[in-house]
């Protein structure tokens, strides 16, 4: 009887135990976190028994700035922006994490050569790459349909609204791209007052035809009411749009604006130990590969291209909704956080000053 | 206090008046006076411990985290917290003074300190926000110190980037090595500190704050103005009308009040834009031909529309409840020693309706000097106001301080607002129900 009594304290308290191993992770919400549940925290709970709590957030870089400045975490595992994870680790709210830790790829390569540039920072692990993009409407244009980003400018040929997110960080570069400045100079032309002056001249041009978006869903919602006929977002959004629900949008890829979404670990956090369990587990090569399944966003890791297969569908090949296809790469502006850092409180306000302006 | 209805007030007084005849006590024999006082001290003190949840409550999750948050506004210490060397530095040597070799000596040493607990981001932000461009500068040059760095450091920073040497950075610097700061405040007002400390305005494409702020005091004028002209008829209606009709109608005012606010903001996008409802139907009853469809959402119009709406019920409430105590009879009065309908209104009726109107007013003015969700979704560009500023300082660029100066200002002018509201209609006027 005594003997019971212990033994089932004790497995009480090894249940108790496992039940209490929690993760918090914090995402963007929507489809996005589907495909994170699906691909990471399924797979993760049944393997370690962990139990991951998803927490949707616009973009959690907000309250995980928030958290830090109340000196309370309640977050163990954030996603963000990389410009984001950058300043947050200069500004030391971020563990460092040692890409020797992270699981090496199936051939042996280990994690710091398998990565893709930029995907492994001091504080931060990329989890995917995904790209803004312009998107129309094929049913709005009978004739010739628009194939570039100038056309984008070009409201004569192509005549109808255009929707653009309202912050200066993807508009500017697009607008330069439009005018003919090639993808690998375009920083240092927005570095420049000429540079910027360009690019303000160029959106002067469809000023009065665009339709400000500043939330995710806002452009393919536009696109879907026919309020305007070409927009920029977001590609996993649209490639939603179009497979999913089957909208007759089209996606043009040049001159996409290529960002990382990276997980970070605050200093503090509750969990921290799960928190590393589960960064370790999100970022290996199968679980970057199956996200995939459920969105159309470039793994970060080379060895994951491989194992990107059909869509959950059964019949879409995810190869070409891909940001990452090399053919896509070539005229793509990578996100510059160093820059964006310095410039991005200048260019707001002078973009802001441009709006307001009639 | 002292009130001559008041019948213990006037006991009070004669008892106090007149204390050498001692003849008023209380039933104990102490003097009546001192015995009022302590009663009425004894209610006050119960009357106290009664509010006292609610005053903590108020205390501790809104003045407090408000007046945190607005400490901002003037109190930045991310510069002078981690680089306190040469903050020293700057406190001794008054402005003009050229940078001595201590003074880069200083500098380095914070630098590498500072790179070293990673704390340079926070430095480099708060330089960034009055010298653009320069946070990468802090950091960049933070991890090369901290692999070490010879004197003479002038020469060495130099090498690094030749940044370092440029006065306006050097001004910065010594603006940001106090943590008490102006400057958010000046930027909230379009201005700026030049190179020699002295003010100036900053050039004209990066004006943004002062037009929105008089955009946001105009339009919600003109909101509340809106609200009332449509608000009137509907209240006095309400108020006239027998019961069982009046009580239905009042259902259709409060449905939409108790409605999301997201919800009727979205409804107000499938209405008006271009492709909506409203368009659908001028251009299917001929009125406007299918490329001349209107823009009423995303611009001006939109926020306008969007926000009497959701704010008439701010008006129509205050000023019902007013209208419903209003006699009808000294309406009846007027009309039967002459005056027409007209003169019996505006002479008689509206003046009644005052304090309704100066309450609902007062309450969608206030309201519509904060609202940003609206604007946010539909204002397009020239429907934006400040609190959209406020909200993306929050947000994006993470400038809290910048965030709480705009936030200070909007909440100071209000203030002064309400303050002339006061001199002006008299806060005494004002009933809400």
């Amino acid at each position: 009887m005594k003997n019971t009594l212990i033994l089932s304290t004790a497995l009480a308290g090894m249940a108790f135990g496992a039940a209490a191993q929690e993760v918090n992770v914090v995402s963007w919400g929507g489809a996005y976190e589907m495909s994170q549940v699906e691909a990471y925290n399924k797979p993760f709970a049944e393997q370690t028994g962990i139990k991951v709590n998803m927490i949707a957030a616009d973009n959690p870089a907000t309250p995980l700035k928030a958290q830090v400045e109340a000196r309370n975490i309640t977050g163990d595992v954030f996603d963000v922006e990389v410009s984001d994870a950058i300043r947050l680790c200069d500004e030391g709210a971020l563990v460092e994490i040692d890409p020797a830790m992270l699981p090496a790829a199936p051939d042996g390569t280990p994690a710091a050569e398998d990565f893709l540039d930029g995907a492994l920072l001091d504080c931060a692990v990329a989890n995917i790459f995904w790209g803004t993009v312009i998107a129309f409407d094929k049913t709005k244009f009978e004739g010739e349909a628009p194939s570039t980003a100038a056309d984008f400018f070009d409201l004569e040929k192509f005549p109808g609204k255009r929707g653009l997110p309202k912050n200066p960080k993807r508009t500017l570069y697009l607008a330069l791209i439009a005018d003919g400045v090639p993808a690998d100079q375009i920083y240092d032309k927005l570095g420049s007052e000429e540079g910027v002056e360009q690019a303000f001249a160029k959106l002067d041009t469809i000023k009065n035809d665009v339709v400000w978006w500043e939330a995710g869903a806002q452009p393919v919602q536009l696109l879907a009411d026919g309020e305007v006929t070409m927009a920029t977002g977001y590609n996993g959004r649209f490639f939603d749009a179009m497979v999913a629900e089957g909208k007759p949008f089209e996606i043009i890829w040049e001159g996409q604006y290529m960002d990382l979404d990276m997980f970070v670990i605050p200093k503090d956090s509750p969990n921290p130990e799960e928190a590393i369990e589960y960064l370790k587990f999100a970022t290996d090569t199968q679980r970057l590969a199956d996200q995939a399944k459920y969105i159309a966003y470039g793994p970060a890791r080379k060895s994951s291209a491989a194992l990107v297969g059909m869509y959950q569908d059964g019949k879409t090949e995810m190869a070409p909704h891909m940001p990452t296809n090399p053919e896509y790469m070539t005229t793509a502006v990578m996100d510059d956080p160093e820059f964006w850092a310095d410039h991005d409180a200048e260019l707001t306000e002078r973009f802001n000053s441009w709006l307001a302006g009639s | 206090m002292a009130n001559a209805l008041d019948p213990h007030a006037a006991i009070a007084t004669t008892a106090s008046g007149a204390p050498d005849r001692g003849s008023l006590t209380a039933a104990d024999g102490k003097p009546l006076a001192r015995a009022l006082a302590r009663s009425q001290q004894r209610a006050r003190r119960r009357a106290f411990l009664l509010v006292l949840p609610l005053l903590a409550f108020i205390l501790i999750t809104f003045v407090i985290p408000i007046g945190q948050m607005l400490q901002r506004s003037f109190y930045n210490d991310g510069f002078s917290a981690n680089m306190p060397q040469i903050s020293a530095w700057f406190a001794e040597n008054p402005r003009g003074t050229e940078p001595d070799e201590a003074a880069w000596a200083a500098l380095a040493a914070d630098l590498s300190a500072s790179a070293e607990e990673r704390s340079i981001g926070v430095v480099g932000t708060r330089i960034n926000y009055d010298v653009p461009g320069t946070r990468s500068l802090f950091t960049s040059t933070g991890r090369q110190v901290r692999r070490g760095i010879e004197p003479p450091y002038r020469e060495a920073l130099v090498e690094i980037d030749e940044d370092w040497a440029s006065p306006r950075l050097w001004s910065a610097m010594r603006n940001a090595a106090t943590p008490l700061t102006g400057n958010f405040y000046l930027a909230a007002v379009d201005r700026t500190r030049a190179d020699d400390g002295s003010i100036r305005q900053v050039e004209e494409r990066q004006q943004v704050y002062v037009m929105l702020f008089m955009r946001t005091f105009w339009l919600s004028l003109l909101i509340t103005a809106l609200t009332f002209v449509l608000g009137f008829p509907i209240a006095h209606l309400l108020a006239t009308l027998p019961m069982r009709k009046s009580n239905l109608l009042m259902i259709l005012v409060l449905l939409p009040f108790w409605t999301s606010l997201l919800v009727r903001t979205t409804s107000w996008m499938v209405l008006l834009q271009q492709q909506g409802v409203i368009n659908d139907i001028l251009v299917w009853m001929g009125a406007i031909g299918s490329d001349g469809r209107l823009q009423m959402i995303y611009n001006q119009t939109g926020t306008i529309i969007a926000m009497t709406h959701i704010l008439l019920p701010f008006m129509i409430l205050p000023l019902y409840s007013v209208m419903r105590t209003i006699n009808p009879s000294y309406v009846r009065a007027a009309r039967s020693l002459g005056a027409t309908s007209w003169t019996a209104f505006r002479r008689i009726y509206f003046p009644q309706t005052l304090p309704g109107l100066g309450a609902g007013a007062l309450l969608v003015f206030i309201l519509a000097v904060g609202y940003y969700i609206t604007p946010a979704l539909v204002g397009g560009s020239s429907g934006q106001l400040i609190s959209n500023m406020i909200a993306m300082h929050m947000t994006d660029t993470l400038n809290w301080s910048m965030a709480a100066a705009l936030a200070a200002l909007l909440l100071g002018s209000v203030l002064i607002l309400y303050w002339l509201y006061d001199r002006l209609v008299g806060i005494d006027n004002l009933k809400l129900g």
